[in-house]
Parts: structure tokens; C-alpha cells; sequence
């Protein structure tokens, strides 16, 4: 019994293949609907499904697929066109032969139904009829015996008789006719009713040798079909290597043994390339998802009256298998929306002078360690003024923030649950329960989702997710004495401050503790107080700390900083998620096992940002950003710091230094006792900046200044870095910048060096 | 050992081996069916913001697997995690370890000898056991691991 399990199971999984692959051929037929290739791949699958459910017992698969296979033979060979009966008539064959394989699958008989009307739907359309709404007694007793009949042989008259008076009882399967026919004539006839099942144990021998029948003549011989569990398994495997491998390398780091370390450098070397290839075992190409969107966007412009075209780019694109299960759903209802919502009728689209054909866009590629999925449409763009509107409606945003967010933000708000701007909740995607779902199954797999969208001309959501899950790069942050993983990926970058004169600090904005990033005021988080480890810091008490460490995160597309005790080093670690009780805690992406065999919990960068209010605050903060820029709040000034000819330090204004360039001695030409030099089509004046000694250097750093319309070059040394200080009020004098006594110098006032 | 026995933690036992531990002086039982293993003191990672009867993580060659304390499930004085010891039992959601004071043995009681819980346990001890042995010179108290588990988030 094993064996036929193991036959039927294969049977299952082939087939499954072939119906998707039937799906985008029978979608690509209607607009090739003469390309004879395609006609003949679409027949041979469905003669092998037919085939082999033949030799199998599956008989109502078998008539169904029969049936089929007869109009497709009438349209290979030319007697029929394709047309949109057909084509949905075929693609309700599919749609058939999938439920009846799920029926086998999960009880092991193709169930109850017998499918006569599809039967007897594809029987007209194969004698080139349209069919009829309603079956008529009479029509379907007249056309049953057809259905049993194959082209080679002839029912005797006589059995006709026979044969309608069975036909008038409701659907009786092949299985009474044949026992009826069997009954009442001869055998000669009773062969001809389905000759399927010789033809059956002919097929037989053809699948069993496990020929190319079906299969297109691709990479048949190439691949090798694996299991799932298998595949899972080998990845725990060598994530449990990984994480030993770690071990020794620990280990054989504090051992004196070159012997040791050479073989734990092998180790590690065999390792990564053993989880690599693991990795791209499971990586499979987008395009096994996108494969059944075409599909998916025919019946739905069907249905809403629309015409859509679906293109598609990176297919080739690979993920992790796991990753493609999750985005699957989440992808398909993205695709919806655009169908029903987002691309208008053909009759809008014209009036609006645009092709009354829409256009989806389905596009995959590789960026910065993440896949990238944008699907596009040019349809009428989000809706704004609705948007705000409904979501104040439905309670979700008060009106005055829904007024005064931006239009960037104001988009966002359809991912909030409880929305939808379908004036008409079709039972197709508005539901109002499905973007913050495709939200949040994306951020599940670790990725970002990102929208955006214009008037009128279309919206496009870019989906991120990383290329694996199992086994990322993260660094080892530390927090009231506890270690805990940041995985890279959301790491933007590590900044340490250390609270010294004349340096920047935390600031507070409200009462809100940020840190001015590269002109970005940073929100600022303790990791401690998130965790509970820690009670809330006052703004003194933040004040008053010598030093922090700020891991600087992102969070649905805005930044903030992680305050941390300690940030100790990065290393690779396989994700192992937190069982049950322990999944649902925001804050955790799962656990690791460390090199020495100590449990450490992985941060989630989005959990963390939702436990505080620190994304609201980023917006906030952002917004009070702008207006303060052109204040100038702080006393702080950027200056250029320099080592003049004779080795001094000098404080150069940032805001009077135009350009740094370098100039060789060959550069400097002399006009009377002038020396200057062509710089940009004009003839700039150079001056050193205290005595040069005699060192033959080539090239000098020069500063390039303009004084009174006019561009000066100042000679240097050395340029040393930029520093931030206080202002000073005098200019021209000696200060104490960075520990060391620096004479500030302004090239801009009206004083020569 | 377990010929004929149904691993059911949470209805009338049926087979007759069991694991036993002690908490809060208090003998309980297990079937040695959903028993993975026993150890011994186990190094613990705290995990902030779960819920309370958690004490935290533990490696088990491998494998992450939550402990729960269960002394303070049962209403008693929380446990040491520095000197408590592991039950992991199967679960339907993986694997957990039930921290516990000592772990005594695995012995077989006679079926005859179970009755329900006796009046000296009392709250929500009472609620989770499912019954009791008699042994020759007390009670083997049977831990209903479901509910346990249940109350503990």
C-alpha cells in the first residue's frame, strides 16, 4: 500500500505543477490564441493528468480530463477558435482538476460531485456550440452518449436507446454507462466507452518510466525533486554548525595552538560556504508566486468590468522558500487592490486620455542584502482627500491630525486596521482587513513596506524583506548587565558621545530626550527602560550621564537612537523564534545560542520602536526640526581645523570656507611678487598660512575663501578634521579646542594672514 | 516500559509511570510520557516583559526552551532559579521546563490507588492537580501540565 501511496503522492505533486503552469498558459493563450506551441504544451499536460488518472482509478478526474482534452485537440488541430467560453471553460477544467486532487489528497477519493455540467459544457464547446445557461433534461441525455464517445468508434444505434434512458437520471457516472452499455450489448461497443482506459495502460508505462510526456523539454534532467522537510531539516542542520563553529572559534581563540587555529579556520571556511550553499537549495525564483497573478488579475478584471495587463520584470529574483510562502498572500491581495481599486474602467481611463488598457507592474530585484518587490500601477492614485477623510470617519486619526499631516503621511493611514475607502465593500479586497494584514505579515519576515502614490497617474508599493532569516549578521548590544542581539539589517550606525566641553549632547525637544545626527535630530530610547530594567531617566538624569552609546535604528522608514549600556561586537547568529507565550512580546524577533552556549534574545527595531512613543516622536521631532533650522538655538559652530606652515593649530569658520583643494608647487605661477594660481578658468591669489619650512613637499592643501566677491586660496599644511565648538565672539583669538590651543582665524574678515 | 499506555496529560490517567518531583514540600507526578527530560540547575536568561511565571530561557543542547516557575503558579514562594531544577515536558506549542525543587524519581503506582485531590491543597494548587496517588506514606499529586502552562501566561 505503501507503494501506490508514494505513486499517488507524486501524482499529486506533478499535477499541482502542471495546473499552475496550465493557469499562465491558458491565460497567455487568449491573447495568442493560435500559437499551435502553446496548444500543444496545454494538451499534452491535460493528456497526462488524464493518463495517469486513468491508470490510477481516478475516473471523474479522468472524464473530466477527457472531455477537455478533446476540445483541446479540436483547437490544436484548427477545427475550433479559441474564445472566451473556452478559455474560461478551461480554466474551470483547472480550477476542477485542482479541487478534485485536493479531494484525493486529503481523503483519498476525488469525492462526491461528478462535475456533470462542466462536462457538459466542454462537450458543446467542442462541437463549437456556446453553451447554455440551464441544462435541460433532454439536451443532457442527448449529449451524454456523446461525451462517452471517442472518435474512433461508433455506439451501434442500438445502444442509443439504451443510453438515453439511463442518461435521464441525474448524472450518472462513466462507470453505470459502461456497466449499462456492458449490459445491454455487445462487448465491441462496451470498448468503445472510454477507450481511455486501454490508452490508460499505455500512458502507464510512459509515466512509469517517468518520461518527458508532460514536462516541457526544460531542465528535466538537471533537477532533482526534494522534499521540504528535508531541505528544512539540512538548514536546522547547519545552523546548529553555525552555531558550533562559533563555539570553536571561540574556543580557538584563547588557545596558544596553531594546529588548533589552522583547523578552526578550516572549520569556519567550510562552514560559511556549507551555509551558503544550504541557503540557495531553498531560494527559489519570484516568479513561482508572480506565476499565478496573471491569473488572478484576468478573473478579477473580469469581474470588474476592467481590462488590466500585467507585466512583470525579475522574475529570475530569488527569496527563501519561506520567505515566498509569506509573501504570497500578502502579494495577491496588493495585486487585488490594484485591480479594484486602483486601475480605473477602460471608458475613465480614455476620458482621460490614457490607454483604456491599465497596466500592472510586478518588479523583483536585489538591493543592499534585501529583495526589493515594487508592484506598480498607473491608475488613478491614491485618494487622498478620501483617505483623510475615512479615517477620521472610522475614528482612527482625530481630524485636526488628519488636516495637518502630510500627504506621505496621510497614505500611510490605509495600513491602519479598520480602514477601507471602498464605497462598495466588494467581496473582492475591501474588506477593510487587509493592508495592515499584508503590513503586518511583511514585518513578520523582518520587512518594510512602503507606499506611494500620485494623482491620476498611479500608486506603487515597495515591499524589503531580507534574504534569509535563519542565519543574519547582528550586533551584540548590552543592557542592564544582559546581552541582546540587534540584527545589522535595521542597523543604520553605532555613535558614542562622550560628554566633553564644546561637544554636542542631548538635547531635549518637550521633554523628548534627541540627539542632533548630522543636522537629523535623532529621538532618542534606552533600551534599559524599555525592557522595564530600568526606571524612566529624568532630563537631568540624562544630562548628567559622561557618556552613551547610541545604536541608531530604523523603524518604518524613520530613524532613532537605541541607547545602550555597551555595544561589544558583531557576529553571525541563527535565529531561533520564541515558542508560544513568548512569540507574542513585541520587543523579541526570537533567541540565539552564543559561541559559549549562553541564550541571548534578539531585539526587533520595529517592536522596540512601538513600545514607546518614539515613532510618533519622530515625526514630531521632524516637524519641530524645520522649524527651528533657520534659528540658530545652539551656540554651536563647525570649524575647519588646520596645522598651519609652522605647525600651529587653526580654527578655520566652516561658513567662510568655500572649497579645499590641493595644489602642487608646479601649480603656482608669479605675477609681480604675487603668487596665484589658474583655478577655474580664473587666477586665484595663494597665501601660505605661517612660514613653510623648506620640506620639498609636492602638494598643499589650500583653503578656498572669498573675500569681497573675490577667491582666495590660503595655504596649509595639514588639514586636520572638522570640530564643533562654541562660538566665540572674538574672532582672531586663541581658544581651547579638542584639548589643545587653537587660534581661531577668519579668512573672511577683512585681514590678511 | 510504556507498552500499553496513552500519553494524556490532561484527562484520567491510564498508564501508570511516573515522574516525580517536589515542590513546596508537596510530591507531584508526571507521566513519564510527556517528560522529555530532567535536569539539573540550568543557567537562565532573564526575559524582560514576559509574562511573570517566566523565569527566562534555557539551552537545552540547542534548543530554546522557555522555564516556568512553577512554585509560584501554584501559589507558593517563587523559586530560586539558581538552584531549581528542570522538568521539560512535550507541549503542543514545543517544548517547556517546569522549574521545580528537587526531582525525586520515576516510580510506578497501582491504579487502584488514585483519588482526587485532597483537601490540603488548596486555590489554585487545587484547581491544577488532577488527582493524586497514594503512596504508602503520602500523596503522589498529579500535575495537569495544560492548565498549569495556560495560567502561566
Amino acid at each position: 500500500m505503501d507503494d501506490d501511496d508514494e505513486i499517488i503522492r507524486e501524482f499529486l505533486v506533478e499535477s499541482y505543477e502542471n495546473l499552475n503552469q496550465l493557469d499562465q498558459d491558458l491565460v497567455e493563450l487568449e491573447d495568442r490564441p493560435r500559437d499551435v506551441q502553446l496548444l500543444s504544451q496545454i494538451f499534452r499536460t491535460v493528456h497526462t493528468i488524464k493518463g495517469t488518472a486513468g491508470f490510477l482509478a481516478f475516473e471523474t478526474l479522468e472524464r473530466v480530463t477527457h472531455v477537455g482534452e478533446n476540445l483541446l485537440v479540436a483547437l490544436r488541430d484548427g477545427e475550433l477558435e479559441m474564445n472566451g467560453y473556452i478559455a474560461s471553460a478551461l480554466l474551470r477544467l483547472v480550477d476542477t482538476t485542482r479541487e478534485i486532487l485536493s479531494n484525493i489528497e486529503s481523503s483519498s477519493t476525488e469525492g462526491d460531485e461528478s462535475y456533470d455540467e462542466l462536462v457538459e459544457t466542454l462537450t458543446l464547446l467542442r462541437q463549437g456550440e456556446v453553451p447554455k445557461a440551464s441544462v435541460e433534461e433532454q439536451q443532457h441525455a442527448e449529449e451524454l452518449p456523446e461525451s462517452c464517445d471517442t472518435p474512433e468508434s461508433e455506439v451501434s444505434p442500438s445502444v442509443d436507446d439504451e443510453l438515453k434512458i439511463v442518461a435521464a437520471d441525474p448524472a450518472p457516472t462513466v462507470d453505470q454507462l459502461v456497466a449499462e452499455v456492458e449490459n445491454k450489448t455487445n462487448l465491441a461497443a462496451a470498448d468503445s466507452i472510454p477507450n481511455a482506459r486501454p490508452a490508460a495502460a499505455e500512458r502507464k508505462s510512459k509515466s512509469e518510466s517517468g518520461g518527458e510526456s508532460s514536462s516541457n523539454a526544460s531542465v528535466a534532467d538537471t533537477t532533482v525533486r526534494i522534499e521540504v522537510d528535508l531541505l528544512d531539516k539540512l538548514m536546522n542542520l547547519v545552523g546548529e554548525l553555525v552555531l558550533a563553529r562559533n563555539q570553536v572559534l571561540q574556543y580557538a581563540a584563547g588557545v596558544e595552538d596553531s594546529a588548533m587555529t589552522a583547523a578552526s579556520q578550516r572549520l569556519n571556511h567550510i562552514t560559511a560556504e556549507l551555509q551558503e550553499g544550504v541557503m540557495k537549495t531553498r531560494m527559489q525564483p519570484i516568479r513561482n508566486v508572480w506565476g499565478r497573478m496573471p491569473r488572478v488579475v484576468r478573473d478579477l478584471a473580469h469581474e470588474c468590468n476592467k481590462q488590466v495587463r500585467v507585466v512583470t520584470d525579475g522574475g529570475d529574483t530569488e527569496l527563501d522558500k519561506t520567505i515566498l510562502e509569506a509573501i504570497k498572500d500578502p502579494l495577491t491581495h496588493i495585486v487585488r487592490n490594484a485591480v479594484d481599486h486602483g486601475i480605473e474602467s477602460a471608458e475613465v481611463r480614455a476620458a482621460a486620455g490614457k490607454n483604456p488598457e491599465g497596466e500592472l507592474s510586478l518588479r523583483a530585484w536585489h538591493e543592499g542584502g534585501q529583495v526589493n518587490i515594487e508592484i506598480s500601477d498607473d491608475g488613478g492614485g491614491l485618494n487622498i482627500p478620501r483617505i483623510r477623510q475615512k479615517a477620521v470617519e472610522k475614528g482612527l486619526v482625530s481630524a485636526a491630525a488628519a488636516e495637518s499631516m502630510s500627504d506621505r503621511d496621510a497614505m500611510q493611514l490605509i495600513l491602519l486596521p479598520g480602514f477601507s475607502t471602498a464605497a462598495a465593500v466588494t467581496n473582492v479586497s475591501g474588506r477593510g482587513v487587509g493592508m495592515d494584514v499584508v503590513k503586518t505579515n511583511v514585518e513578520q519576515i523582518g520587512g518594510t513596506l512602503e507606499l506611494s502614490s500620485e494623482a491620476g497617474q498611479g500608486t506603487s508599493l515597495r515591499i524589503r524583506i531580507p534574504l534569509t532569516l535563519a542565519i543574519v549578521p547582528a550586533m551584540i548590544v548590552s543592557a542592564n548587565g544582559q546581552r541582546y542581539c540587534i540584527p545589522q539589517v535595521g542597523l543604520q550606525e553605532l555613535v558614542r558621545l562622550e560628554q566633553r566641553q564644546g561637544e554636542r549632547w542631548i538635547e531635549h525637544v518637550h521633554s523628548a530626550p534627541v540627539y542632533r545626527l548630522r543636522e537629523r535630530l535623532l529621538p532618542l530610547v534606552y533600551l534599559d527602560e524599555i525592557l522595564g530594567e530600568h526606571p524612566p531617566r529624568t532630563k537631568d538624569e540624562r544630562l548628567a550621564a559622561d557618556s552613551i552609546n547610541i545604536v541608531v535604528l530604523e523603524a518604518e522608514g524613520h530613524p532613532f537612537g537605541l541607547v545602550v549600556e555597551s555595544i561589544d561586537d558583531t557576529q553571525e547568529i541563527v535565529v531561533k523564534g520564541l515558542s508560544g507565550r513568548l512569540q507574542s512580546i513585541d520587543l523579541y524577533a526570537g533567541a540565539t545560542i552564543m559561541g559559549d552556549g549562553s541564550v541571548v534574545l534578539i531585539l526587533d527595531a520595529c517592536g522596540l520602536a512601538r513600545s514607546t512613543n518614539v515613532l510618533k516622536d519622530s515625526a514630531r521631532v521632524a516637524k519641530y526640526d524645520e522649524q527651528i533650522a533657520s534659528v540658530d538655538h545652539t551656540s554651536l559652530v563647525e570649524s575647519l581645523l588646520v596645522e598651519s606652515g609652522d605647525g600651529r593649530r587653526i580654527a578655520v569658520p566652516l561658513e567662510s570656507v568655500e572649497r579645499l583643494e590641493e595644489f602642487g608647487l608646479n601649480d603656482i605661477e608669479w605675477l609681480d611678487d604675487r603668487a596665484v594660481v589658474k583655478y577655474r578658468g580664473t587666477v586665484m591669489p595663494v597665501i601660505p598660512v605661517g612660514k613653510f619650512s623648506k620640506d620639498r613637499v609636492d602638494r598643499r592643501p589650500v583653503i578656498v575663501t572669498r573675500k569681497n566677491g573675490q577667491q582666495v586660496g590660503y595655504v596649509v599644511k595639514s588639514i586636520i578634521d572638522v570640530v564643533r565648538h562654541d562660538a566665540f565672539d572674538d574672532r582672531d583669538s586663541l581658544q581651547i579646542i579638542d584639548g589643545a590651543v587653537t587660534r581661531i582665524l577668519d579668512f573672511s574678515s577683512p585681514r590678511s594672514a | 516500559m510504556t507498552e500499553n499506555r496513552k500519553s494524556n496529560a490532561g484527562s484520567k490517567v491510564a498508564g501508570n509511570s511516573f515522574c516525580r518531583f517536589r515542590i513546596a514540600g508537596f510530591d507531584f507526578g508526571l507521566e513519564t510520557e510527556i517528560v522529555q527530560e530532567v535536569l539539573k540547575t540550568q543557567r537562565i536568561t532573564y526575559v524582560p516583559k514576559a509574562p511573570d511565571s517566566v523565569r527566562g530561557l534555557i539551552n537545552l543542547r540547542g534548543q530554546i526552551v522557555p522555564a516556568v516557575d512553577v512554585r509560584q503558579i501554584l501559589g507558593f514562594e517563587p523559586c530560586d532559579p539558581e538552584v531549581a531544577m528542570n522538568v521539560v515536558v512535550f507541549t503542543p506549542t514545543g517544548s517547556v521546563s517546569l522549574l521545580v525543587d528537587e526531582i525525586e524519581d520515576v516510580l510506578v503506582v497501582d491504579a487502584e490507588t488514585f483519588e482526587v485531590a485532597p483537601g490540603t491543597l488548596q486555590g489554585t494548587a487545587r484547581e491544577l492537580t488532577r488527582g493524586a496517588y497514594k503512596l504508602h506514606d503520602r500523596l503522589l499529586m498529579l500535575l495537569d501540565v495544560g492548565k498549569t502552562l495556560d495560567v502561566a501566561c
